[in-house]
């Protein structure tokens, strides 16, 4: 199991923006593909597309402040045989252009991968209106769109790099501030399928995104107390991995979910949605719980909201209670 | 492109003509389906269909096609009229129009019918790709033309004047644009409900060539269209004046007929004026 975790991971944890994947893997893929687009909305800096605009600038596209637009052009760009990759932040990505990306992406099955940069409460300072909380709902219940969250800036380019081979809608998402660095170099990225962090036989915690980091280090919490964790980075929301969710469910038979989302039609709802249809267990979910963010420091809002490890530690002792 | 030889302009009447009649009876026997636009532009989509667009129904892929893009996706029975007549696919399928299982959904879906670009229906939305279509076209250095239908209630839409910003910035004279001023959206006249004029400045400021004909004068259309394609360095509307459900008379002006489907006497006094009309054109 080992070989997946970073080798710093439990002592000292070197932390990266995952918004920093999208210019890297984006440059890198421009070099051997020549059908790939770059579209943003006047956050190039922010996004790092401006990493990709500076290698290709004529296939690069700052679409201005009309993100509604930049999903339309990018979905007559897919028709045509380009592949664009589309980011700005959450919020606008995702709520703003629904209709479009339901109707020109989704329903029209055109091969657009759109990135959100800056999602969840680690957005910080800004704000609610920048601090998407509910894009994993609005794009998972969108049929053929397809959704993976990553945890570090590692996992963030392999997805980023292995969408390019898979026909159709993806949304991919990513975070502003830094994060801790999980995964090694050598794990593998597979579209729906977990990575088993490390074994455990009383619980399974369930982890997507910065949540990940904060799973095993409430495991190794845990492990005091002579609970034995398993945890799965579900870097993938959909499609969701069933094997691996049917096998901790048989050998541990208690799930605590952890997100930087709203339970409700996030990670949460997806794994219980599976769980009450096919095996069910006893769920804790560790996630924000219908409510807004506010403004503050990334690592703040992960404490006042009860996004840490030992948040997650506490989920794991209530669910064991209920096995 | 040349304005039409007289022969060619009867067989284009004859060709609108018979859209006409196939649109009033799909719309007439779905019992449902927006009508009054499908009949005021059906002059526009037979030179289209039959003369301008340069493509092969029998291969709706190939490269080298023009691209037609429906942004008013709920005159979809015009666009279905125009793609079986000219081969696409069997006209005795029109009458499957918004059944269960049929290819011709009520707006137009890419992943059920071959020949439609992308999938429209939810306004504003059809602009936006088919500027996304020239950007890609000159990117390739393709030399195949966009042309896209808006409405003019659809251009109370916020998305379509992004699109409209951003074709303009990015001067894409590969693109065609026209938009079926009727004045009539489903609620009323577009001047009542949120007012569009001046509409040529408004495209004008936008950074457009804006070119303003009669949608149901041939000789008008085939103008508009030619210099649409000859303007460089700016993106192209035509404003095509045109009437709702024309010609049928009791239609004109009344946005009843936006949306709401003919009943059996209003069927068939509409084919008898569509009839009435196409012979006086002939004789004309």
């Amino acid at each position: 199991m080992i070989r997946f975790l970073d080798k710093n991971v439990f002592t000292q944890v070197q932390k990266k923006p995952t918004r920093d994947a999208f210019g890297l893997a984006t440059s890198a893929m421009g070099e051997t593909d020549d059908r790939i687009v770059v579209l943003t909305a006047d956050v190039s800096g922010s996004v790092r597309a401006n990493w990709f605009a500076e290698k290709f600038p004529d296939r690069f596209y700052n679409m201005g402040i009309s993100e509604q637009n930049m999903v339309a052009v990018a979905a007559g760009m897919a028709r045509e045989g380009l592949l664009p990759y589309v980011s700005t932040f959450g919020v606008f990505i995702t709520g703003r252009c629904y209709d479009q990306v339901r109707v020109l992406l989704a329903y029209s099955n055109t091969n657009v991968k759109l990135v959100a940069t800056h999602t969840g409460v680690t957005v910080g300072e800004d704000g609610v209106t920048h601090q998407m909380l509910e894009d994993v709902a609005l794009m998972q219940t969108l049929p053929r769109m397809r959704v993976i969250v990553p945890c570090d800036t590692r996992e963030a380019i392999k997805a980023l790099t292995a969408v390019k081979e898979m026909e159709g809608p993806f949304y991919i998402r990513l975070g502003r501030q830094s994060a801790p660095l999980v995964t090694s170099e050598e794990a593998p990225f597979e579209l729906g399928k977990s990575l088993m962090l490390q074994d455990g036989e009383d619980v399974t915690v369930i982890a997507n995104g910065v949540l990940v980091y904060e799973a095993l280090m409430a495991a190794q919490t845990l492990a005091e107390e002579n609970i034995s964790v398993r945890v799965l980075n579900m870097h993938t929301v959909k499609p969701l991995d069933h094997e691996a969710l049917m096998a901790a469910a048989l050998e541990t038979g208690a799930f605590v979910t952890a997100e930087e989302h709203q339970c409700l039609g996030g990670l949460g709802s997806a794994v219980s949605v599976w769980s009450s249809q096919n095996k069910p267990v006893p769920i804790e979910m560790v996630g924000m719980k219908d409510q807004f963010g506010q403004s503050g420091k990334a690592d703040e809002l992960l404490d006042y909201y009860h996004l840490r490890a030992p948040d997650i530690a506490q989920a794991v002792r209530k669910v064991l209670k209920r096995k | 492109m040349t304005n039409p030889d007289s022969r060619t302009l009867r067989v284009l009447k004859e060709k609108a003509h018979t859209l006409r009649v196939d649109c009033v009876r799909m719309v007439h026997q779905a019992k449902s389906g927006h009508i009054g636009g499908s009949l005021g532009l059906a002059d526009v989509f037979a030179a289209l269909f039959f003369k301008i667009l340069n493509h092969d129904p029998s291969n709706p892929d190939w490269e080298g096609r023009d691209r037609f893009v429906l942004s008013n996706g709920h005159v979809a029975p015009i666009l279905y009229a125009s793609m079986a007549h000219t081969g696409y696919f069997p006209v005795e399928e029109l009458m499957t129009l918004r059944k269960l299982n049929s290819r011709l959904q009520g707006h137009p879906s890419r992943t059920n019918l071959p020949g439609i670009e992308i999938s429209t229906g939810s306004l504003g939305h059809g602009l936006g790709v088919a500027v996304g279509m020239a950007l890609a076209a000159r990117q390739k250095k393709a030399s195949h033309r966009i042309y896209c239908s808006i409405g003019d209630g659809e251009s109370q839409e916020g998305s379509i004047w992004e699109a409209a910003l951003s074709a303009g910035h990015h001067k894409l004279d590969n693109l065609t644009v026209f938009m079926d001023r009727n004045f009539i959206q489903i609620d009323g006249n577009t001047e009542d409900i949120l007012a569009m004029e001046p509409m040529t400045d408004k495209w004008k400021a936008f950074r457009w060539h804006v070119i303003e004909a009669n949608g149901n004068d041939f000789d008008d259309i085939f103008k508009a269209f030619d210099m649409a394609q000859n303007y460089k360095e700016k993106p192209s509307i035509i404003l095509f004046r045109t009437k709702l459900g024309f010609p049928v008379s009791f239609m004109d002006g009344v946005s009843k007929w936006h949306g709401t489907p003919p009943g059996d006497e209003e069927a068939e006094k509409a084919l008898q004026e569509i009839e009435a009309y196409y012979q006086g054109e002939n004789n004309a």
